[in-house]
This record gives structure tokens, C-alpha cells and sequence, in this order.
């Protein structure tokens, strides 16, 4: 369970690591933003999931639809606009969706993803299946009113999610203590009489035990729960972000917690599996740039494609 | 045919469509024990439960995102914005989630979705519970939006939009709610999307309206009738997709236009019917268009204002006229 947990960290960082190098040498072009530095939180919640469950996720949400089992190919295709992305290459990285996955979309809209979650818990206790809704937001997503309506409506009708909070301490260029008064998003949970919990968000292992006690919860039909991450994203907002708002101390500083060496300090002896793993994980993100590089740009033929699921809608 | 009232028609279609359909699910505020502020849900909770039929609080931001979620995971929500006016809360899942989905999975997620919502105008129900804001979902790609102007179109365009794939905005009219009008007893009625009706036929001028006006352009037509100006009634129905044949076919065949809308004219789904006619179809005109609105203002409370500020059935007669009296300015 610790070598997959590790295998997972690492492909999100080596995916990350390369869409960055990418992006500095100009081969790719837009808006990226990067969770390096945040892996544990994307691992340790989705190893405590179940593939058909639902996920929704935000602007930053490369790791959390890795960790899920999306296709690594066609997200970075999506980032070099080729047609073999998941959205034929038309809308870049904010915008992963796959249903044999319940992954029901990362978003470009702070917030927005949260009461589409709702949405996925909501069939789940109307159709009486087994399944469950996690949905990751930011810290920043905290003073959007969307969320805090999702909390009273999620645990009014003891929905069967999760809300993972990736505290990071950052609303785009903001520090928390700008934007939030509470000490801690958990804070926000008890007016609605929901079970929460805040954890070291760099600790993988500490996440997943957390994000399993409330999975468990949400299957047992005990209703929501909410889960603080407190973490560190090591890039800027967004990559070519000037960070003029923070300082180099105070990112060296959480390097040196960073997840993977955590990780690596509960797994003596295993140096050189992971060192292997690490190997086997760079291997897949260049077989995925090398398949998404020779795949054929986004048409202006698709332009009109999928606007509607129905046929022949012309206005 | 049974006669049925504006408000029991569309009670009518969500009944069939409950239980013609168990993935269908009804929520919203006060739609489930109270029967909805207006009783379109009358009597639905009791018969069909507490898990399909569901009052949520005041949220309309998050419930309609859940819709958007619950359509993607395989239901077919039906939700209530109890007023028009209050969409600009929901407009967020409603424009950037609901209407995207399909686009941006690449045809892999669909968004089943139906958003009822009523307009207020008629109401005296003052500023913010009476705007006809119809043109903000109709320039969205991705949606599309009805309006019935009568019950059994209100009926056959909310199944329509209850069995459609994609996500629909249906307006009712508050103005209408106690209107009666023959509906077809088939529980399969339905008005199929992107379809516009002529309401009555005729050849000197085409007078396009849609949902509230609907009545006011029936009524202007009869009395213009007895003058021998035979006006031809063409009621939208469906503002997106917009029946752009069905448009230029008539004012091919009468040669004069004139649209009447309860909304403001800028930027509004008047202004894009004589849009389409202007870029499509501007041979076909005798003479310049008319676009009878109410002034570039909020919706006044006093009933006598509002009378004042909604066009009425002798401004459109007096359009007509116009358009009328006018000949030929097209080479």
C-alpha cells in the first residue's frame, strides 16, 4: 500500500515536473497550474476510493484526476491541444472529465466543482447504490457562498461525501490570513453539525487514514464529512506567476517537507524500489508526451463538435 | 382534449413524467410538501416521496449545481428558481457548468437537466420578481429555453425538456397561471424543441411573440382583423434553438415584420429576430421592422404603471399599423 501510495506521488510529480519544463521552453502555451509539492493530498484521499466513485476537483486538479486513474496520455495531449486530449484539445488542463471513472470534472471556476459533487452523492442515495462523492476544492474556494450552501444541503440530507479542503495557504496571491478569519477551514463544519478534521496534508499516510474514516462514514450513510489538508504548492499560482507575494525562505522551508521524502522516511530499506519507481513513472510521462506530440492539432472543424449531446442544434 | 388550467398542465407533465420515468427527481424550494409557491408540484411529494420530490433550502447556486451533478451521474433532475429574476444566482452552474459539460468532455457527460422557472411579470410583483431576463440563457451555447404560451405547449415543451439531453431552461408565465386552454390527453404529448407554431395564419405582417405576450398578440390580431389586416401570429415557443426557418418562411410570405416582447429591447431576443430576418431574409421586407418593447427600465410595483410599461394590445395594433402604412424602402 505504501509503494502504490509512493508510485502515485511520483507520477504526479513527474507529470507536473515535465508540464513545468514544457511550459518554459515555450512548446506549451496557456494557463497551467501545478500542485507539486501537494501530491499526498491527491493520493492519500483517492487510494481511499473506490473507481467508480465520483470526484470533482478545480483548476489545480492534475494530481487528484492522476491519482484517480486518468488516462496520463490524454491529459497531457490536452495540454498540447491535440485531438487525442480528453477534450480534443480545445480546452487545456482545467477541464478533465471521465465517466468510467466518476470523475465528473475538474474546473476552471473556484467552487464550482463542489455542488456538482453534491450532484454525484445526491444520485448515489436516490438510485441506492454504494457509491460516494469527494470533491477538492482550495482554501480559496472557502469564502465562495456555493460551498457553504453545498455543507448545509450535504449534511441536511446526510449525502454520502466528502470535502477535501487542500489547504495550501494561498488564495491564487493571497495569504489566508487575508482571506479567512478562521484559524482553520474545519471552523466551518460545525455549524452544520459535520464531522471534521484537519491533518498534515504532506503526510500521505496521515491523509489516507483520515480520507478512509470519512469514506466510511459517507458509505455507512452517516453523511458528509470535512477534511482539511494543510499543504504547500511549491510553483506559483500559476506557472510564470512572479510570486512577489511570498519568499524563498518560506518555500525552502516546505521543500524540506516534501511528501515524497516523507513518505521515503516510513519506508527504510526500500531506497531503491522506489528509486525504480521514480525511473518507471518518468518513463510513462515521456511515452505520454511523445504519443501527445504526434497526435494531430485541435481542428477548427471541432469547433461546433459536442455543444449539445442532442443532434442538429443550430442557433 | 381536456380543459386544463396554465398551472395544472405543467403539474400534469411533471406527474407523467415521474412516472413515466423513475430517474426523474423533482427539487427546489418548497416544491415538495407545500406543493411549490405556486402549486405547479401539487400533490407530487405525497405520491411520489420524500427521495424524488425534495425542498432544499434557499440555496439556488448549490442546488442547481447538484442538479448538474445528479443529471451527469445518470438522473434526470427537474429543479425550480421559483422567479426568473433569481437565475442570476444560479447562472453560474447554469452557464459555465451545465451548458459546458457536453462540450468539454467531448460528448462523454451529458447534462439532462431541466430548470422550470417562472417570469413574475403581470404579477405586480414589482422590480425583482418580474423581469423577463429570457435573452440570458438564450445566448449561451449548450442550453436551450422555452416558453409555452398557452397549457398545452407549456405541457408538451416541459416533458420535452424533461426527456431532452441536454440542459433546458422552461419559462412559465406568471401572467398565464390561470389561463385555460384545450391540452391532448396522450401522456406522449409533446412539442418538440426548435419548433415554432403559427398561432393564426395570415398574409400583410408577421408578428412574432413568445410566452407572456402571446395573448396580447392574439387579441391584437383579432381586432386588426376586423380592419381587414390579416395578421399572421407566429408564437416562438422555443427562443433557443431559435425556428429561423419557420421565421423567414412567413416573412417571405407576408413581407413585414413586427416582434412584441415584454423584455427591454437591448440585447434582447427580439433584437435577434430581426436579426436573423435582416441578415437572412432582408429581400423578403417591405418595409423596416418594429420591435414594440417597454422603455429601457426596471419593472415598476403599481399595477398602473406596469400597465403602463408593458406593451399592450393597442401598441402592437398601432405597430402594425405602422408597418402598414409604410411601402416599399427595399430595392
Amino acid at each position: 500500500m505504501k509503494l502504490r501510495l509512493y508510485r502515485t506521488m511520483s507520477l504526479i510529480r513527474q507529470f507536473e515536473t515535465a508540464a513545468s519544463r514544457l511550459m518554459a521552453s515555450g512548446e506549451l502555451a496557456g494557463f497551467l497550474h501545478l500542485s507539486i509539492g501537494q501530491e499526498a493530498v491527491a493520493a492519500g484521499v483517492c487510494d481511499a476510493l473506490d473507481r467508480d466513485d465520483y470526484l470533482t476537483t478545480t483548476h489545480r486538479g492534475h494530481g487528484h484526476c492522476l491519482a484517480k486513474g486518468a488516462n496520463v496520455r490524454q491529459m497531457m495531449a490536452e495540454l498540447f491541444a491535440r485531438a487525442g486530449g480528453y477534450c480534443g484539445g480545445r480546452s487545456g488542463s482545467m477541464h478533465v472529465a471521465d465517466p468510467a471513472l466518476g470523475i465528473l470534472g475538474a474546473n476552471a471556476i473556484v467552487g464550482a466543482g463542489v455542488p456538482i459533487a453534491l450532484g454525484g452523492a445526491f444520485s448515489a442515495q436516490v438510485l441506492g447504490d454504494a457509491r460516494i462523492a469527494v470533491t477538492f476544492f482550495g482554501e480559496g474556494a472557502v469564502a465562495e457562498g456555493v460551498v457553504h450552501e453545498s455543507f448545509n444541503i450535504a449534511a441536511l440530507s446526510k449525502l454520502p461525501i466528502v470535502f477535501v479542503c487542500e489547504n495550501n495557504g494561498y488564495a491564487e496571491m493571497t495569504p489566508v490570513e487575508t482571506h479567512l478569519r478562521a484559524a482553520s477551514v474545519t471552523e466551518y463544519a460545525r455549524p452544520h453539525r459535520m464531522p471534521a478534521e484537519s491533518v498534515d496534508g504532506n503526510d500521505v499516510l496521515a491523509v489516507r487514514d483520515a480520507a478512509r474514516r470519512a469514506v466510511e462514514r459517507a458509505r455507512a450513510g452517516e453523511g458528509p464529512t470535512l477534511l482539511e489538508c494543510r499543504t504547500y504548492r511549491w510553483h506559483g499560482h500559476f506557472e510564470g506567476d512572479a510570486q512577489g507575494y511570498r519568499n524563498a525562505e518560506e518555500v525552502d522551508q516546505w521543500r524540506t517537507r516534501d511528501p515524497l521524502l516523507v513518505l521515503r522516511a516510513h519506508l527504510d530499506g526500500t531506497g531503491d524500489q522506489l528509486d525504480a519507481i521514480d525511473r518507471a513513472c518518468a518513463d510513462e510521462v515521456a511515452d505520454a508526451i511523445a504519443w501527445a506530440r504526434v497526435q494531430p492539432d485541435a481542428s477548427p472543424d471541432s469547433l461546433t463538435a459536442h455543444v449539445y449531446r442532442s443532434k442538429e442544434v443550430v442557433a | 382534449m381536456t380543459r386544463r388550467k396554465y398551472w395544472q398542465a405543467i403539474n400534469d407533465a411533471l406527474r407523467e413524467e415521474l412516472a413515466r420515468d423513475e430517474r426523474v427527481v423533482l427539487f427546489g424550494e418548497d416544491v415538495g410538501a407545500p406543493g411549490g409557491p405556486f402549486g405547479a408540484t401539487k400533490g407530487l411529494f405525497d405520491e411520489f416521496g420524500p427521495v424524488r420530490v425534495r425542498d432544499t433550502p434557499i440555496s439556488e447556486a448549490a442546488f442547481t449545481g447538484m442538479a448538474v451533478g445528479s443529471a451527469m451521474a445518470g438522473l434526470r433532475p427537474v429543479v425550480e428558481i421559483m422567479f426568473l429574476d433569481f437565475l442570476p444566482l444560479a447562472l453560474d452552474q447554469l452557464a459555465n457548468q451545465a451548458a459546458k459539460t457536453c462540450y468539454l468532455s467531448m460528448g462523454h457527460y451529458s447534462v439532462p437537466l431541466t430548470l422550470r422557472t417562472m417570469c413574475g411579470a403581470h404579477l405586480g410583483a414589482g422590480p425583482q420578481h418580474s423581469q423577463n431576463l429570457e435573452a440570458w440563457p438564450a445566448s449561451v451555447p449548450g442550453l436551450k429555453v422555452v416558453w409555452g404560451g398557452t397549457p398545452a405547449d407549456a405541457k408538451g415543451l416541459l416533458k420535452s425538456a424533461v426527456r431532452d439531453p441536454d440542459p433546458v431552461v422552461v419559462i412559465e408565465s406568471a401572467g398565464l397561471w390561470s389561463a385555460r386552454g384545450d391540452v391532448p390527453d396522450d401522456p406522449d404529448h409533446v412539442v418538440p424543441l426548435g419548433e415554432a407554431a403559427i398561432r393564426t395564419p395570415g398574409t400583410d405582417v408577421t408578428l412574432a411573440c413568445w410566452g407572456g405576450m402571446v395573448p396580447r398578440a392574439d387579441a391584437a390580431a383579432a381586432a386588426l382583423a376586423e380592419d381587414g389586416i390579416s395578421v399572421e401570429v407566429l408564437d416562438l415557443r422555443t427562443l433557443l434553438p431559435m425556428d429561423s426557418a419557420r421565421i423567414l418562411a412567413s416573412v417571405a410570405a407576408t413581407g413585414r415584420l413586427v416582434v412584441a416582447q415584454d423584455a427591454t429591447g437591448p440585447g434582447s431576443v427580439g433584437s435577434d429576430v430581426i436579426r436573423i430576418v435582416a441578415t437572412q431574409g432582408f429581400g423578403s421586407l417591405r418595409t423596416a421592422p418594429e420591435l414594440v418593447t417597454p422603455p429601457f427600465a426596471p419593472v415598476p410595483f403599481p399595477p398602473s404603471l406596469a400597465q403602463a410599461y408593458f406593451p399592450q394590445e393597442s401598441e402592437i395594433v398601432a405597430a402594425v399599423r405602422r408597418v402598414m402604412s409604410k411601402e416599399t424602402v427595399v430595392a
